[in-house]
């Protein structure tokens, strides 16, 4: 069924079981992302290392199975990268699921999410957590 | 099967139910968000523009007058629908939301100031909280809330007397029904306790209008409010009803043509009447769809579509209270055909879209409620939403998906 490219195993075991999840105390970075459509809630948390790569990331949030497991698994792709490398996979997981033919170069496990390109509508799910990414930066570059 | 009897006799009215969604055949349980329409009124339109089509009010040719009386038509037929005594007392908007936004505008800038205040409940929708919140803070006044209690959604209606007289509310704007709780709030008893104590009345009837029985004279509220799409009409299209006392004297909310007497470079004056609140080209095709929809609805018989309502809304909490780490919000009994639950820890989105998988439609969010939703402790519920055409076999699809996405993701 065409439910389960959407529901991967992966997915379903992330979203029961987030990983990285709870909360970095200051001076961690915070951004926070809402769907104002479903009500759904992330926060990520990021802390640097000196060199300004991602040294420690985690997320708290109320979301879909989607929702959850995108963060979950974004949490663990950026991890050791450096702000610009982790915006850099953003993008190319937004085009990834939008576009058809687009690559999936360093995605690793976010492939996973690839049954979002069937269902439109939850593009702002698999996302979420992304803009959250992004906002805990803002003011940073 | 008694309940199936409008289901047998008019769901085949409905062109749209007939398909199959994702390989199975379509259960649509979103009639909260927006019914269905009957052959009758997607005719009646197409009818419409291919014969009647023009402005009107304003043109002295045969389809000008034609289309002006098709619409003025579609005003007494919504007076007669809504038992108002004059059609004067009938506006057509654009929807409730519209309605409420008019009133909150025009009544409430005249009528409100510091000091003053607009009475609501918790389990109001957005469409009639945010006016009221805006409209405080346009003129000063407050706006308070009457509290809900617990998941069943109790409101303690015989604390109003007391608020009354405690404070200088003006207005009590409230739900007939509420969208996402399913409970039936006592119109009648509410408005006469706000007329002894001289609080004007605003009843949202977005989700009872095209269910049960409602009469302005009998409910003896002050403005009404309804869509035509959450009553087998067209979307764009909708009623406000108001008091003619109340209405005599406020002023318009939107200017420009079709409502003016008179007009010079330096002023205008407004026309009487509803078309005072009706600036521009009206929705001609939709108040004439509007019309034809509730005639049909009138043709079944509300009080028959009522009966169906509550049952099929009473066998679905019945039914879906068996399945394990249900919860589901709203009344027990005397309830309206509106259902909405949590099931274990499955977010309303997933299960909405493993439900449509199975050519189910529902709704999952906030359903405009987000203060209500975060006072129970849930960001979102799945919704199903009964009508007249659906049938006690689509309950029990919906429950065996339910038993499947438990299964699924492993409650």
């Amino acid at each position: 069924m065409e439910i389960d490219e959407l529901y991967q195993t992966i997915i379903l075991d992330h979203s029961k079981r987030p990983r990285n999840f709870g909360e970095l105390p200051a001076p961690a970075r915070k951004g926070e992302g809402y769907n104002p459509s479903c009500g759904d809630e992330i926060a990520v948390f990021v802390g640097e290392s000196s060199s300004g790569t991602i040294e420690q990331i985690k997320f708290t949030g109320q979301a879909c199975a989607i929702c959850m497991a995108s963060t979950s698994l974004m949490t663990i792709q950026v991890k050791g990268k450096s702000i610009a490398e982790a915006l850099a996979l953003k993008r190319t997981f937004i085009d990834f699921l939008m576009q058809e033919a687009a690559p999936a170069t360093g995605l690793g496990n976010l492939q996973a999410l690839g049954g979002v390109k069937k269902f439109p509508q939850r593009l702002k799910c698999a996302t979420l957590g992304w803009h959250a990414l992004e906002g805990a930066f803002k003011g940073r570059m | 099967m008694a309940t199936d009897l409008l289901a047998c006799t008019h769901r085949g009215d409905f062109p749209v139910l007939d398909q199959k969604v994702n390989g199975s055949p379509l259960v649509y349980l979103d009639n909260a968000a927006s019914t269905q329409h009957p052959a009758c009124v997607i005719d009646e339109i197409a009818r419409y523009y291919r014969e009647d089509h023009a402005n009107v009010h304003r043109g002295i040719h045969a389809l000008s007058s034609r289309a002006t009386k098709l619409y003025e038509d579609a005003r007494a037929c919504a007076a007669r629908f809504l038992g108002a005594d004059s059609n004067d007392s009938i506006i057509f908007t654009r929807g409730t939301t519209e309605g409420i936004n008019l009133v909150a505008s025009s009544w409430g800038t005249e009528h409100l100031g510091p000091g003053d205040i607009i009475l609501i409940t918790e389990m109001e929708h957005h469409a009639n909280l945010i006016p009221w919140q805006m409209a405080a803070r346009r003129t000063g006044a407050t706006l308070q809330y009457l509290p809900v209690h617990g998941d069943e959604g109790i409101i303690d209606w015989s604390l109003l007397d007391r608020r009354f007289k405690g404070s200088p509310v003006r207005l009590l704007a409230f739900t007939h029904v509420s969208n996402s709780l399913g409970c039936i709030n006592p119109v009648s008893q509410i408005c006469a306790e706000a007329r002894r104590n001289g609080v004007i009345t605003l009843v949202d009837a977005a989700q009872s209008a095209g269910h049960a029985p409602v009469n302005v004279q009998e409910l003896g509220c002050d403005f009404l409010v309804f869509s035509g799409h959450k009553c087998c009409g067209p979307t764009g299209i909708g009623v406000l009803y108001g008091n003619p006392e109340l209405l005599a004297d406020l002023a318009p909310y939107q200017f420009g043509g079709e409502m003016i007497s008179s007009v010079t470079y330096e002023s205008a004056q407004w026309k009487s009447g509803p078309h005072r609140f009706e600036a521009g080209t009206p929705h001609i095709a939709g108040a004439v769809g509007l019309a034809t929809a509730l005639d049909y609805l009138d043709k079944i018989g509300r009080p028959a579509i009522q009966t169906s309502d509550h049952h099929l809304g009473r066998l679905a909490y019945e039914r879906l209270s068996t399945l394990p780490g249900m919860r589901i919000l709203g009344p027990k009994t005397e309830r309206a055909g509106i259902v909405s639950f949590q099931l274990g820890t499955i977010h309303a989105h997933d299960l909405v879209a493993y439900a449509d998988q199975f050519g189910i439609a529902m709704r999952g969010g906030h359903h405009c409620n987000q203060p209500l939703m975060r006072k129970l402790g849930l960001h979102a519920t799945a919704r199903a939403s009964f009508y007249f055409y659906n049938t006690e076999s689509e309950i029990d699809r919906l429950v065996d998906v339910l038993h499947r996405a438990s299964r699924y993701f492993g409650v």
